[in-house]
């Protein structure tokens, strides 16, 4: 009886595929150490807002395509969300077929320069490569992918696909989810609108991701290829506000995809919470990414404060403490409730905001922040924690130390304690079924809500996940929204 | 796109627009705002809507020049263009018929006043309308105002028109004078603030508007956060319009100082 469910690499019997194999033992393939990613220096880099990570040249992408073992039963690809052919992509690149290696990643993933970037593989594909078990550094899966949807061609569009006549799909939002099913939605032949609040398009990847993580021409490039296969961008639009539902339904469109995200900062509800210069990641990463403040030309204002703390030990939270001291600021302190060892970000910004001079106050929870005659917060005061007994979520959880209080003088905090889904379009749509916590229920395999001709994904269900799970849902739902039409 | 169709001085330094925004002048009701850009540099701008034409497919909106952004959108001349528009945000006012409304409004507050005076005559109540300036000059949308209220008062600090005087004793006075049912309040945090205290005093239930700050108006910043009865809300989509007995002035008033 077979049980095996593991998924395999499609094509991995081929002839060069095996002469790849043959070509080296495993004793010789593991000999080769794993490749170091070139970056900025940190000196310069937090000078600017240049992308830190500067990618693999084509030798080293060979050389650490040539470490990964083709194994029999990839387990790395159980690591990735999507499952993404990792052998077949990295075999290509080995050869120097990096458009083939391109196109393998876009069977699964419509955003490889993106989550080459800023997916957590420690915790995916490569926490599972074979290497671990041998006590030994996995194989660079991410700057890999990054590699080769960098360098590789991508596929020529045409609008000439889809017919004037065409059914119409609605997408609220532009993010990651929305991106991904309008693709895979245009490329099926439907036209396809996406309709974005923002004056940019792109989401979080655009508002809140830095440059020096993931630069806006890698997204644009995203966008542009969206364009380029037919699908219709309009900004300022809310959908729920400046168009409803029945607005959508009466211009013609049969199908609407809400990928409104987790556009909802929270807050912790100390005292002394909404004094001046106290605020969330979301409006600090904000008004510095999407409005330009800080640079000529750009009438946004934004606080340049001297000592800044972040409170939260997430993603987010990794690229508020690196923005903070490229806008200037002499001492950043990331303070965050449990050890290093719980944080979620991702172990790359961590190192990055480490080399940066960002120092770090683990075990520590703000309890209140105090402020001037002016009601600017100066001090906060914060708890110092140790770790209990695992939570729910399996990690240890922070208790207080008793009596244990220290204050801190700061001039700026900013809050990157996680976000909630955006009410907006729950709210404006009646018998739409959302859960406690106010996101949109959806079944589970095809992520269709209440309401049959309205499917959601990325944060909006999920509440705040990944780039990667976003873009899977997007295209999990455009197949069942596709399906759903067709039958 | 969002193109000025006309424009109109109201003061040296208070402009009126009639911006072309087909989709958000079908869609807006009394109460919503819209947030606007000038220049791909361009700050992002909340402005509660005046008023609106549908047919025509207009937005109204009143604007005071105290800064960077508001000087370029006073500057702009009709056959120019927004660059973004967005709306309508918030939520709308919930139009109830009450009684007798006293509508107070200060300076550019008769902005957004205006609508919810129309809609709270439109719904049946005798609406008394109370307009305060600094001085004369300052007073916008009178002819507007008048022809939706059964009454007007006109308050300025100077007495260059109407009665000499704050706001408040223009409020207080009629709360003497006959039972009012609902205050609706729009104007400076400080002058909303000494209207709640008032009508608190005579337990009339008060609505106040607020103008915080904010940078996308959708739910995302956090910057418009007020202190509504203890609790946390964004004015941006749990407002814009709050009972004025349980929100926090001075915390507000604090806030808007931060840039």
């Amino acid at each position: 009886m077979n049980t095996d469910t593991t998924p395999k690499s499609p094509g991995r019997d081929d002839a060069w595929r095996r002469e790849l194999r043959d070509a080296l033992t495993a004793k010789q393939r593991s000999a080769i150490g794993r490749v170091e990613m070139p970056e900025l220096d940190p000196a310069y880099r937090i000078t600017c807002n240049e992308e830190v990570n500067c990618g693999l040249t084509r030798e080293q992408a060979v050389e650490e395509a040539t470490r990964c073992m083709d194994c029999p039963t990839p387990t790395c690809m159980q690591g990735c969300p999507v499952s993404i052919d990792i052998p077949g992509f990295i075999k290509r690149i080995q050869i120097g077929d990096t458009d083939g290696a391109a196109s393998v990643l876009r069977l699964t993933s419509a955003l490889p320069a993106v989550c080459g970037r800023v997916c957590p593989q420690e915790r995916q594909c490569e926490s599972r490569c074979i290497y671990n078990k041998m006590g030994r550094k996995p194989v660079a899966i991410g700057y890999l992918e990054r590699f080769a949807a960098d360098n590789g061609a991508r596929p020529e569009g045409s609008s000439a696909a889809v017919a004037a006549d065409a059914p119409r799909i609605a997408v609220a939002g532009s993010g990651p989810a929305g991106l991904s099913f309008a693709g895979d939605m245009a490329l099926r032949g439907y036209r396809v609108t996406v309709f974005e609040a923002l004056h940019e398009i792109g989401g979080v990847l655009k508002y809140g991701i830095p440059e020096f993580r993931l630069p806006n021409t890698v997204v644009d490039r995203e966008i542009d290829y969206l364009r380029s296969i037919g699908v219709e961008f309009v900004k300022d639009c809310v959908i729920g506000k400046t168009l409803s539902y029945a607005d959508l339904k009466a211009q013609g469109f049969v199908g609407l995809f809400v990928a409104s995200g987790a556009g909802l900062p929270r807050f912790m509800g100390i005292p002394g919470e909404n004094a001046a210069g106290v605020m969330s990641s979301n409006e600090y990463l904000t008004r510095i990414n999407l409005m330009g403040a800080g640079r000529p030309g750009y009438d946004t204002p934004v606080d340049r404060g001297h000592r800044v703390a972040v409170i939260g030990g997430g993603n987010t939270a990794m690229d508020s403490v690196r923005t903070a001291r490229r806008m200037g600021a002499e001492e950043v302190l990331l303070v965050y409730r449990r050890s290093e060892e719980e944080m979620p970000a991702r172990a790359e910004e961590i190192k990055h905001a480490r080399q940066e001079g960002v120092t770090f106050l683990t075990l520590h929870n703000p309890v209140e922040y105090l402020t001037d005659e002016q009601g600017r917060v100066r001090a906060m005061r914060v708890q110092r924690m140790e770790l209990g007994e695992p939570d729910a979520s399996g990690r240890r959880s922070p208790v207080p130390v008793e009596g244990a209080i220290d204050e801190i003088p700061v001039d700026e905090v900013i809050v990157s304690v996680g976000v909630s889904p955006n009410p907006l379009i729950p709210n404006a749509i009646d018998g739409l079924e959302v859960s406690r916590r106010g996101t949109i229920t959806v079944d589970d395999d095809s992520l269709r809500s209440s309401i049959p001709d309205i499917y959601a994904g990325g944060d909006i269900v999920r509440g705040g996940a990944t780039v990667i799970l976003a873009m899977g849902d997007g295209r999990r739902a455009a197949a069942a929204m596709h399906r759903a039409l067709t039958r | 796109m969002f193109e000025i169709i006309a424009k109109s001085r109201f003061s040296e330094r208070v402009v009126c627009l009639i911006v072309k925004a087909p989709m958000i002048a079908r869609s807006r009701r009394p109460g919503h705002f819209v947030i606007v850009r000038v220049g791909e540099g361009g700050e992002r701008i909340p402005l509660t809507i005046a008023d609106a034409d549908p047919e025509a497919g207009t937005i109204m909106l009143v604007v005071q020049n105290v800064g960077v952004s508001t000087e370029k959108i006073c500057a702009l001349e009709p056959g120019q263009c927004f660059t973004d528009v967005v709306g309508p945000l918030g939520q709308p006012t919930k139009i109830e018929k009450r009684g007798t409304v006293v509508c107070c409004g200060g300076g550019v507050g008769v902005a957004p006043l205006l609508p919810i005076i129309k809609a709270m005559k439109e719904k049946g109540n005798r609406v008394i309308s109370v307009l305060a300036a600094r001085t004369k000059d300052l007073i916008i949308l009178e002819d507007q105002v008048r022809r939706y209220s059964d009454e007007v008062v006109i308050m300025t600090d100077d007495g260059s028109y109407g009665r000499k005087g704050l706001v408040t004793a223009g409020v207080e006075e009629i709360i003497t004078r006959e039972p009012v049912h609902e205050v609706v309040t729009i104007g400076p945090a400080i002058m909303m603030k000494f209207v709640a205290l008032l009508t608190k005093q005579y337990e009339i239930p008060t609505m106040c508007s607020l103008n915080a700050i904010m940078v996308d108006g959708t739910g995302m910043c956090g910057a418009c956060r007020v202190s509504v009865g203890g609790r946390t809300r964004f004015v941006c989509i749990d407002g814009p319009e709050f009972d004025a007995h349980q929100v926090d002035f001075d915390q507000l008033i604090m806030r808007l100082r931060a840039y």
